[in-house]
């Protein structure tokens, strides 16, 4: 059993500094390496969910010699179950607008791009209202550096980050081949830090308290604390900043309505958890030590005894179907014949033995498929059609 | 000149005419005409100066650049997991039932169209929807339609 912990509730992120003035020039007069060191020595990762350090993301734009570099905090938030970066949009904006100067500081980029989600239009005029104060103050510490929105359109694959450079380009956002990575060779074909609205509110705590006050919060290989967006059969759905490494058992005594069957960790492309597995699941970034860890960018759906989970699995290929960019064959025809597939064993049409040939056709396209996308469309099936095969004949 | 070419003129001179302004311009359109027709996006190819196979191509991959004719107001219900899990098909319904159109569908007088939509991103407040650039939160029946009932009021 993993390690039990108690829910460790934190309050960074939304925690309300009218500072970012006095941040931001503490942060402008240090140096480009000494910015670099405080980041990796905090071991944040990645809030979008693949968790890729974020200071050395920084040092290698920083290292590239190059006449344009781009800083580009990535809000296309469409994880189903996920809706922090909107939250954080609409009342902290400051701190991931100084986390993007600061970007821009240590990598030397002259342009910068929120790219919001179509479906969030709605923040875009308070949003730009607090850009004119950035610019402003900019202007006045003669710093060269231009902040944008640039709107999506409804697209959820665009939140790869390279499908997201491919829109923004003015293409459909079909994600490219990796690598070259994005430091190396991101929007228009120049090296890009892009980074997750939550990754940026993160970074302006690191500066302003330090990096041991982050690194000290969590646990080994998962440090700090994250947002949690929760939501289904809960009794208090919202949005929760914990430290990193609890048990999902914690989890769901804190959060559960008391009959809780299973939990989605980490959206639609994530993994759902049984409820004999939750005590030896633990949240956070996958290490040696921990055992059974689910890394997450955030989204915890909860799922009572009175839902089917077959409706669940015909929920989400429904929406992978429609989601998937149909760039590569794996997961253009791969998310429809598994829709089709578990329609057809629940009708009788196809014997029970049948749900094992998509079984190995998730196996299929997690190790073809092009994106995240497509590959990840094994995570969710398998963990449901093993936890759950009676639901999907019955 | 005909509107049209003069609304796509004005978003061109205004965003740029390289490749990347592509998605802002259309989106532009979008404001003004709730859709791209075909008209469009000949006409957004031809003030680019880009095939307008491209335009159609990218508009397509979109979802919120329609292009089918679209109502003035366009109602986008979540239909992603917890919104289904929360009521969103008698929501649905009520709203159905009320507008006499069927999703996918625009009311004869071009006020509504009735789509469904992917993850909206309000799950914590779930059923969602959206009614062009606004969110509508925590629905039921009874509080969809005095939203529908106000948007009837408004000017088309």
């Amino acid at each position: 059993m993993a390690t039990s912990y108690q829910l460790k509730r934190a309050d960074f992120i939304f925690k309300n500094e009218n500072d970012w003035e006095q941040v931001l020039s503490k942060i402008l007069n240090r140096t480009s390496q000494d910015l670099i060191n405080e980041l990796i020595s905090s071991e944040l990762k990645g809030r979008g969910g693949a968790g890729f350090p974020t200071g050395l993301k920084w040092k290698v734009a920083s290292e590239l010699e190059a006449p344009e570099k781009y800083v580009i905090c990535n809000a296309d938030e469409g994880e189903p179950g996920t809706f922090k970066d909107r939250e954080i949009l609409e009342r902290v904006p400051y701190k991931v607008l100084t986390a993007m100067v600061a970007c821009a500081h240590v990598i030397g980029a002259k342009e910068g791009y929120i790219y919001l989600r179509g479906e969030y239009k709605f923040l875009e005029p308070e949003l730009e209202k607090v850009i004119d104060e950035f610019e402003y103050y900019l202007k006045e510490i003669n710093f060269d550096f231009k902040i944008r929105v640039f709107m999506g359109s409804g697209a959820y694959i665009c939140g790869e980050e390279t499908a997201l450079f491919e829109s923004m380009e003015g293409k459909r956002g079909e994600p490219r081949n990796k690598p070259p990575y994005p430091t190396n060779y991101g929007y228009n074909g120049a090296p890009t830090v892009i980074n997750n609205v939550e990754t940026l509110a993160h970074t302006f705590t690191i500066f302003k308290y330090g990096a041991k006050k982050f690194y000290d919060l969590g646990v080994q290989y998962s440090r700090g604390t994250k947002l949690f967006s929760v939501s289904g059969d809960t009794p208090k759905p919202g949005i929760y900043e914990l430290e990193l490494g609890m048990s999902l058992q914690d989890f769901v005594f804190e959060f559960g309505d008391g009959d809780t069957k299973a939990v989605q960790v980490g959206g639609a492309s994530g993994f759902l958890v049984p409820r004999k597995k939750f005590a030896d699941t633990a949240i956070g970034f996958q290490g040696k030590l921990t055992g059974i860890s689910l890394p997450t960018g955030g989204s915890m759906m909860l799922f009572n005894s009175s839902r089917s989970m077959y409706n669940v699995l015909d929920n989400y290929l429904e929406f992978f179907r429609e989601e998937s960019c149909g760039q590569c064959t794996p997961c253009r025809v791969g998310c429809q014949q598994l829709l089709l597939g578990i329609k057809a064993v629940k009708r009788g049409e196809k014997p029970a033995s049948y749900l094992d040939k998509l079984l190995s056709l998730t196996e299929t396209m997690q190790v073809t498929a092009k994106c995240g996308l497509g590959q990840s469309v094994a995570n969710s099936f398998s963990s449901i059609v093993e936890n759950f095969r009676e639901e999907m004949i019955y | 000149m005909s509107p049209t070419q003069l609304i796509i003129k004005e978003l061109a001179d205004k965003y740029g005419r390289s490749r990347e302004h592509l998605l802002p311009i259309m989106q532009g359109v979008v404001e003004h005409e709730n859709y791209l027709s075909e008209y469009s996006m000949v006409e957004i190819a031809r003030e680019m100066d880009i095939p307008a196979a491209e335009v159609f191509g990218t508009a397509t991959f979109y979802s919120f650049l329609e292009t089918q004719k679209m109502g003035r107001y366009i109602i986008r219900m979540c239909k992603t997991i917890t919104c289904a899990m929360k009521g969103k098909s008698q929501v649905l319904l009520a709203i159905q039932d009320m507008l006499k159109i069927k999703i996918g569908e625009t009311t004869a007088d071009g006020r509504f169209s009735l789509m469904q939509t992917n993850c909206l991103g309000l799950c914590h407040k779930a059923p969602a929807m959206l009614i062009n650039h606004d969110a509508y939160t925590d629905l039921t029946p009874e509080k969809v339609r005095e939203i529908i009932t106000e948007y009837m009021n408004k000017p088309l």
